[in-house]
């Protein structure tokens, strides 16, 4: 029998995945996207989900990968969690304006677009928002300790936040 | 466009020539702007996945320098110029002839970064009109921004209109180096990546169909 060791488990870009204690949850280069945990104290357990677009009725293609949308991606989220969802909290990063354009085409702001859209789907499900860092022009790489609860959030240019 | 089904290794070829002739270019002018000679390898072109993607320019979390800016015009996409930070600083130096620029602490001297935009300028705008040459498409770049940052928060922002149409991507990587560093590492990369909309106009315009 050898010691229970912790592991860092990685999600990609438009991906999410669900982590147990004592592991933590990471994602990497957090830009305009949104890096959203949903996490239940007592069973010790954190899903992360890594949005790029606020809807997906954004989307133009034939099959859906539900991680990519803030609203299909919430939805996998609480169910892969599979626990009430009376007992879920959520962090959140991440939703910067990473390039400053004059012609700022609707596309371009989809950082502040991204945070908008999870912040409904956290209300339509009554999810309290605990935390979160969002915003401004910095990429963020973020891990969230099941342990803790904590989420630590890395930038560049503005050192480490903890939420 | 669904990129596996329709794209042959035929349009990938093409891609390549674009690349080519476009960093190739772009090395001409890095060359004169440095006095330095500079090649370019051969360019990659791939269907990728964005986790791929961000493998490609040294993972998320590598902290680049990089100009970007959008393509408008006949087709759309969006460009990326990518330096390690070290070759930045060296250029930047060469540049502004000040050897105390660095990017170890933030904030980074003005006059170090605009140097650093202005050679962006220069290079991506020379890409950009030989490949507006060479298809005979009018292109309207975006005035290029500079962004000192992780990667994978810098290229998820060109990935945007082209993730809702698609979980993959069609990168044209071109990578130029310093004479005789080939195997020291990149001094800079470009990634062009148009927009799913795109492919159609930009084949019709070299004659493939």
């Amino acid at each position: 029998m050898g010691e229970i060791k912790q592991q860092v488990i990685k999600v990609g870009i438009a991906d999410l995945k669900v982590v147990n204690a004592p592991d933590t949850i990471r994602t990497a280069g957090l830009g305009s996207c949104v890096g959203l945990v949903l996490y239940d104290q007592v069973s010790k357990r954190a899903g992360l989900l890594h949005i790029m677009l606020p809807n997906s009725i954004l989307s133009r293609s034939d099959t859906v990968n539900v991680a990519k949308f803030a609203d299909t991606g919430v939805k996998a989220l609480i169910e892969q969690m599979g626990v009430s969802t009376t007992r879920l909290k959520a962090k959140m990063a991440g939703g910067a304006q990473m390039f400053q354009f004059s012609s700022q085409k609707d596309m371009m702001r989809i950082g502040p677009r991204n945070v908008g859209a999870i912040k409904d789907q956290l209300k339509l499900h009554r999810i309290p928002l605990l935390g979160e860092d969002v915003g401004g022009n910095s990429g963020r790489t973020i891990e969230f300790d099941t342990a803790t609860s904590l989420l630590h959030i890395r930038t560049v240019n503005a050192g480490e936040t903890i939420l | 466009m669904s990129f596996d089904q329709e794209i042959t290794l035929y349009h990938l070829d093409v891609l390549k020539e674009v690349g080519n002739i476009g960093a190739g270019h772009a090395a001409t002018a890095l060359s004169t702007l440095l006095g330095k000679t500079i090649d370019m390898k051969v360019p990659l072109v791939k269907i990728v996945s964005f986790d791929d993607m961000m493998e490609m320019a040294g993972g998320s979390e590598n902290i680049v320098v990089s100009i970007f800016l959008r393509i408008e015009g006949e087709i759309s996409g969006s460009m990326f110029f990518i330096l390690p930070l070290p070759q930045a600083e060296s250029f930047i130096r060469t540049m502004t002839q000040d050897e105390s620029f660095s990017f170890d602490t933030p904030p980074y001297s003005e006059i170090g970064l605009s140097a650093m935009q202005e050679m962006g300028n220069i290079l991506s705008g020379t890409y950009l009109s030989s490949l507006s040459d060479f298809t005979q498409l009018n292109l309207y770049p975006t005035v290029p921004a500079l962004s000192v940052d992780m990667v994978g928060a810098i290229i998820s922002y060109g990935l945007v209109e082209l993730s809702q149409v698609s979980d993959q991507a069609i990168v044209i990587d071109t990578a130029l180096f310093g004479e005789g560093h080939e195997g020291e590492g990149v001094t800079g990369q470009f990634f062009l990546l148009p927009d799913p909309d795109s492919f159609h106009v930009l084949f019709k315009s070299l004659g493939v169909e």
